[in-house]
This record gives C-alpha cells, structure tokens and sequence, in this order.
C-alpha cells in the first residue's frame, strides 16, 4: 500500500502526461485543453453505461466501491465503468483531468476544493438529484454540499474525525490515563518517552505531507478558535498574527515526544507502529482503521479528542472531512449519471460501502448504524457533538497555497523547530499570490 | 532529390513528396515545440489559472519580480540545480568512462558486469525509485539495517531530512547514470582503432598515458556527446526526484527548477503564469548552457 501511493508515475499514465506536460508543451496542454474538451462531452456515450473516475485506489475502499458499483448495476441495469486513479495523482491532476474527458461521475471532497469547481464550470449542479435524496441529509451536511451560488454539486458518502488514537491496552498496561489538557498531553507524552516509546507517530514523507496538517489545524482551532482558523484558511488574516506564532509555539513543545525520521516514512508506517506498540499516540483520521488487518487489534484500538488547549473553545470543533461525488460539467451519460448519484447518495449505498470500510461514518442520517463497531459508534457521537466542524486545512483553503507555500514551509520547519518566525514570514509573503480576488 | 530531372524543375510528384516531407516536419515542429515555447514566454508575464482563457491578465514583469525576490524555495533550487550538474560531471560521469575503459580491455566475465552496471537504464524509472525507497525507508531500509540505524531515536532519515535528502537523491540517479555514460563510452572505444594502442605501446607509453594522452583525445566526438548528455540530464533532472519524493512536488532539500514548474501548473488551482515564467527561467539557462558549449565547439572545428 505505501509503495503503490508512493509511485503514481508507474500507476498510470496521465500522471506522467501531466508530468511532461508540465515541463515541456506546458502551455500548449493548457491552451489545447478548451479545444479537447469540446470534442470529449457531448452525446454519444452509451447509454447503458456509466462512467465512474474513483481515488479509491488502495486495495479497501477499492474494494468498497466494487460493492457499491455492483449493487447499483443489479438495482439499475446500467453498467459503471471504474477507472480507479492513486489518491494524490487524482488530486493534482484534477483541474486538467476535468477540462479533457472526465468520467461522468467522480469523487471529491466537500468544502473550498468543491466550490472551486463549481465556480469554474467545472462540475454540473445536481438540484434534481438532491430532491431524491435530500431527506436523508443534516442542514449541515446539506451546506457542506451547496456551491457559492446556492446550488448542490455534491452528494456526500461518508465523513470521519481526525483526533489522537491509541491502544487501549498499551494504555491499560502502562497505566496511563487519557489526557484531557494540553499539560496533561505534554506529561503523557513525557512519561511514553521515558518508558522507552515514540509518544506521537510521524509519517510525512513523500506525498504524505498532507499529514501534519491534521496536528496544525487542531493545535489553531483549540488555541485560537474555529472563527480564527478559517479566517487564515481563507486568506483574510496574516500568517505572522501572534495567534498562528502562538500555534507553531504549541506545536513546538510537542515535536520531541514526535517519532524519528518521519520525514521519510508514509503515513501508513506510522499507523503501524502505532499498532505495533512502537508509538504510544496518532493524531490522524478514523482511516487509519484500513491500515488494521486484523480484527482482534481493531477492537483494541481507541480514540480520544485532541486535549483542550484554552478554555474558551473548549473541545468544540472537530476535524470531520467529507468526501463524495460530483458530475462532470458534459456527462456523456447525464441521465445515468444522475440516477447513478441518486444511488450514492441513497442510504443503500452508504451501508454498503460501510459494511467493507468501516473506517468512515455514513453520511446519510437513513443509513443504518447498527452495524457500526466501537469507534465508528464513538466517531459519530464526537461529530454529533460538534459545535464547529472543519473539513481540512487543504480542504478549507487554496489548496495550491496549502500544497506549495504552507507545506514545505511546515515541514521544513518541523526539521528544525524553532520559534517559526522565518517560517510563518516565508508563507505570510506568498498569501496575496494566492489570495487576490 | 536525386530523382529530378534538371535542377529547378521538380516534377509534381517530386514536389508534392517534398512539401511533405519538410512541410509536416515543420509544422509538427511549429506546434509542437515553439508554439508552446513562445505561448509559455507570453503566459509568464501574466496571471492564469489555466481554466478561462478569459480569464487571462497581464502583469507584466510581476512573475519574475516575484520570483527572484519573494519565492522562498527558488535560490535552493538554483543552488540544487547547479550542485546536479558539479555532482554528475565529476562523479558518475568520470566513473562511466572509467568502467567503459577496464570492460573494453576483454577482462573475464566483462558481459556479466556490463549487463549489471547498464541494468539500472532498463530499468523503468518506477523500479529504480521503488529499489532506493526500499533502501532508503528510514524503519525496515537496507541502508538504515547496515547501519544499524533503524532503532528508536537513531533513525537516519535518508529522504527526510532537508540536510541530507539530496545527496540521497543523488546517489540514486548516479546509480543510472553511471550505466548510461558506460554504455555510451564502450560503443565509442570498440571503435578506436587497435593501431592506436599498438604504436602508443611501442612508444613506451603505460595504461594510464595511453588513455589520457591517446584514446580521450581520439574519442573526441563520444565525448561532446558525453558532456552534452550530462548536462541535459543535469538540467532537466525530475523523475527520480519526483518518485523519491512521493510523487507531489518539490521537498524540503530536494527544490529544482522543474519541480517547481510542475508545482505551480499541474494541480488544482494551477498558477500557470507563474509556472511558465519559471518555466521560461530553466529555458534561458539551459540555452545559455547549450550555446556556450555549441559556440565552443564549432569554434574549434572552424580552425
């Protein structure tokens, strides 16, 4: 699993199109885009079959979405073609994947990356697929799908927390309790290192940078609130305010107790070493359930909020990303691509996908939950409980600025971690690149 | 050609085959290598987020204001850059021609070592990044296991740690290109002639003067090649990077003027602007490096 996100250029060859688009007919790729496209959508696609772009290239929600696809063509008669794309290619080959011939249906994520589409004309809204299925969805999760000009371009499927994991038994056997503060955090984490553990895993290497994201975001939303955070996310304060120096103060007290060498390392080989009884704590997402083979380890495994930093936000925000589907702005194949959307939106659906990876939560309140084991149970209740609910910070921002500027600059910094004056200048120098209009 | 009749009247065949033969060449070059290359020199002097031809603005100079002034990984990358090519000419460069030299001398098993020294160039680049992940992976890595390296706190983070992650890098794309100069530079000596070695033995001269003094200089047209071939692979460096890196762009230690262009065009939310004058900055300096050598060399030839 880690080599296969870790070579998208052996994957497939778009990736490696883009590649040499970029250096060399990089321009002409770009200008010759509009003209392609007019040839792509249209008519003439076959009207029995449905195409479906999929980033669901590890092996469990492949295997999910082969379930899903399966149940729709026995209920439908029409056919889903999947083309399944390595997670982090499909994202940046994104804008230009969905300017030449993109598939009728395709996943994404919910938040500022969605709108941006939409905004662009990238992605058609779906009003008439949300009149089907919009019973089954949450005011908030309804927001989390609507475009700036009011309309629906997204159907969610699943949602999952981010927020520090653990063994249950390693806890048990050391005799360590769950912390509730930021101190009683730091004397955790402390005291894992004296008994000989890696206190916080660390897997950011590669394309796994992404990961530090997670500590980042919940380290601003506790300090500074969810008000602040999203004001940064969106370009509206500076990146050298105090408040953001405050969160890289924070975070420095934290990276000793971080495990060695995690710029080197996926983030698939930090879940194991949590797993493996190596590390004592993960701040990472519900999924690192699909790095557990084995069921007696899952039962093990257990979760606890990221420890309030200031009183005054309290534990009120939580990290909940959605991801779902969007339609293509020409689907060859409208009618059942929408009937296919209707599908995935439907409760059906999610408790199918669900049944093979339960490392997400349902995001169709009619999908039943009995199914759902402990953590996923314990997830649902934390969001449920949320007064603010952040998506991601790429997800909440320009995830260029994220992806180029902020990045490399945190991780850079996490190297040498020291004040972050340099660091928070750099990016705050690049935010007006990003944020103009 | 040779087929018309008198000079100056072609018949219609004849210039019907012609106009095809130079024309499609021509046009395919036209649109396919300075269409791109002016359109990139016109979209870098403005802002574009490469989905609205509309939405096309002009800034003029801004691009490379920016970049030479306010973008943080540039200079590293420029530095990267220049530490590629130092690193390529006088490492794997020298070692390929002197690998070529000993396997030309019919030593036994020379097959064996040829075939396991040009290896890495079949290879398809995907392998090779999947050999040196497996060997830099900073927990279960070869390298970290001989070293004794893989314990808690001792970790050596080979593509990790900014200090370290070129050298890393490098390493790797050494490890090809060493193969390649071989295999380039073996082909050239099969083709000296074995008189050369002869008189320069009688003339007393030893291993080392017969190749400094006789064969380098005999094998003048492999070596432009050489050079040429270096500096290229030195300018447009990229894929191992790409790979070693994870597949999204410039890290921390590893910037090079191309994964820049690519972090900046390909993605969502692409700033095809900027990326083309960055673009436009890598086609300037590998012209200057190419013309500076081309010039030097048809000097010569021109004596």
């Amino acid at each position: 699993m880690t080599q296969h996100s870790s070579f998208p250029l052996a994957a497939r060859s778009p990736g490696r199109r883009r590649v040499v688009g970029g250096l060399f007919g990089l321009s002409a790729a770009a200008l010759a885009a509009p003209v392609l496209t007019a040839c792509g959508g249209g008519p003439g696609g076959d009207p029995k079959t449905v195409t479906f772009g999929s980033n669901g290239a590890d092996a469990t929600p492949k295997k999910a979405y082969a379930a899903v696809t399966k149940a729709f063509t026995e209920d439908s008669g029409l056919t889903v073609k999947t083309n399944t794309v390595d997670h982090d290619t499909f994202q940046t080959s994104i804008t230009s994947y969905l300017q030449g011939t993109p598939d009728d249906v395709f996943t994404w994520f919910a938040g500022y990356r969605m709108q941006y589409f939409a905004k662009k004309g990238l992605a058609s809204p779906v009003d008439d697929v949300w009149d089907v299925i919009g019973g089954g969805f949450s005011e908030a999760a309804k927001q989390l799908s609507r475009g700036e000009d009011g309309k629906y371009y997204f159907v969610p499927l699943y949602n999952y927390p981010w927020a520090v994991f653990y063994r249950k038994s390693l806890f048990q056997d050391r005799g360590y309790e769950v912390p509730a503060t930021w101190d009683d955090f730091i004397a955790l984490a402390k005291r894992m290192k004296k008994d000989g553990l890696s206190p916080v895993t660390a897997g950011y290497g590669g394309g796994d940078s992404w990961s530090v994201l997670g500590a980042f975001d919940y380290l601003d939303l506790r300090a500074n609130g969810y008000d602040f955070h999203m004001q940064l996310m969106r370009g509206e304060v500076a990146w050298t305010d105090k408040r953001a120096v405050r969160v890289l103060d924070l975070w420095r007290e934290l990276t000793p107790y971080y495990q060695t060498g995690g710029g080197g390392r996926s983030w698939q080989d930090a879940a194991q070493s949590l797993i493996d009884k190596k590390s004592g704590m993960a701040v990472i997402g519900l999924f690192i359930g699909q790095q557990i083979t084995d069921e007696a380890i899952r039962e093990d495994i257990d979760f606890f909020p990221f420890p309030e930093i200031d009183s005054a936000h309290g534990l009120d925000a939580v990290e909940a990303p959605t991801d779902g589907f969007m339609l293509s702005r020409k689907p060859k194949n409208e009618d059942g691509a929408k009937k296919f959307l209707e599908f995935l939106g439907g409760a059906r659906a999610e408790e199918l996908y669900m049944g093979v990876d339960p490392s997400n939560l349902a995001a169709n309140d009619q999908a039943k939950t009995d199914s759902y084991n402990a953590l996923q149970t314990k997830s649902a209740e934390l969001i449920g409980s949320a007064k603010h609910i952040s998506q991601f910070a790429d997800r909440d921002s320009d995830p260029g600025f994220i992806s180029t500027v902020v990045l490399p600059g945190l991780v850079e910094w996490l190297g040498h971690p020291d004040d972050g004056t340099a660091t928070l200048k750099k990016i705050e120098s690049q935010r007006s690149r990003f944020f103009t209009s | 050609m040779s087929s018309a009749t008198s000079p100056g009247r072609l018949s219609r065949g004849d210039r019907l085959f012609l106009t095809l033969v130079i024309g499609l060449p021509l046009l395919a070059l036209l649109v396919f290598v300075w269409l791109p290359a002016l359109a990139s020199i016109a979209l870098s002097f403005t802002t574009w987020d490469g989905i609205d031809l509309s939405d096309i603005h002009w800034t003029g100079l801004e691009n490379y204001a920016q970049i030479f002034t306010n973008y943080p990984p540039f200079w590293p990358a420029v530095q990267h850059n220049v530490i590629w090519l130092l690193f390529t000419a006088l490492l794997p460069t020298p070692f390929g021609i002197f690998l070529a030299y000993q396997l030309d001398r019919k030593i036994r098993f020379t097959r064996v070592y040829q075939t396991a020294i040009f290896l890495p160039m079949v290879l398809s680049l995907a392998v090779v990044g999947f050999i040196w992940e497996i060997i830099y992976n900073p927990d279960t890595g070869l390298l970290n296991s001989v070293l004794g390296a893989a314990g808690a706190g001792g970790h050596i983070d080979w593509l990790g740690n900014p200090d370290l992650n070129l050298w890393a890098v490098l390493i790797a794309s050494a490890w090809r290109h060493t193969g390649y100069i071989m295999i380039l530079y073996l082909a050239g000596l099969k083709s000296v002639d074995p008189a050369l070695r002869e008189a320069a033995a009688l003339d007393g001269a030893g291993g080392r003067q017969t190749f400094l003094k006789v064969i380098f200089p005999a094998l003048k047209p492999v070596n432009v090649i050489i050079l040429v071939v270096t500096v290229m692979e030195s300018l447009r460096a990229f894929d191992i990077v790409y790979v070693l890196g994870g597949g999204t762009g410039s890290k921390p230690g590893m910037e090079l003027l191309s994964l820049l262009i690519t972090d900046n065009i390909v993605g969502e939310a692409g700033h095809i602007g900027y990326g083309s004058a960055l673009a436009v900055i890598l086609l300037l300096v590998s012209l200057a490096a190419i013309g500076t050598f081309l010039v030097q060399t048809f000097r010569k030839e021109d004596r």
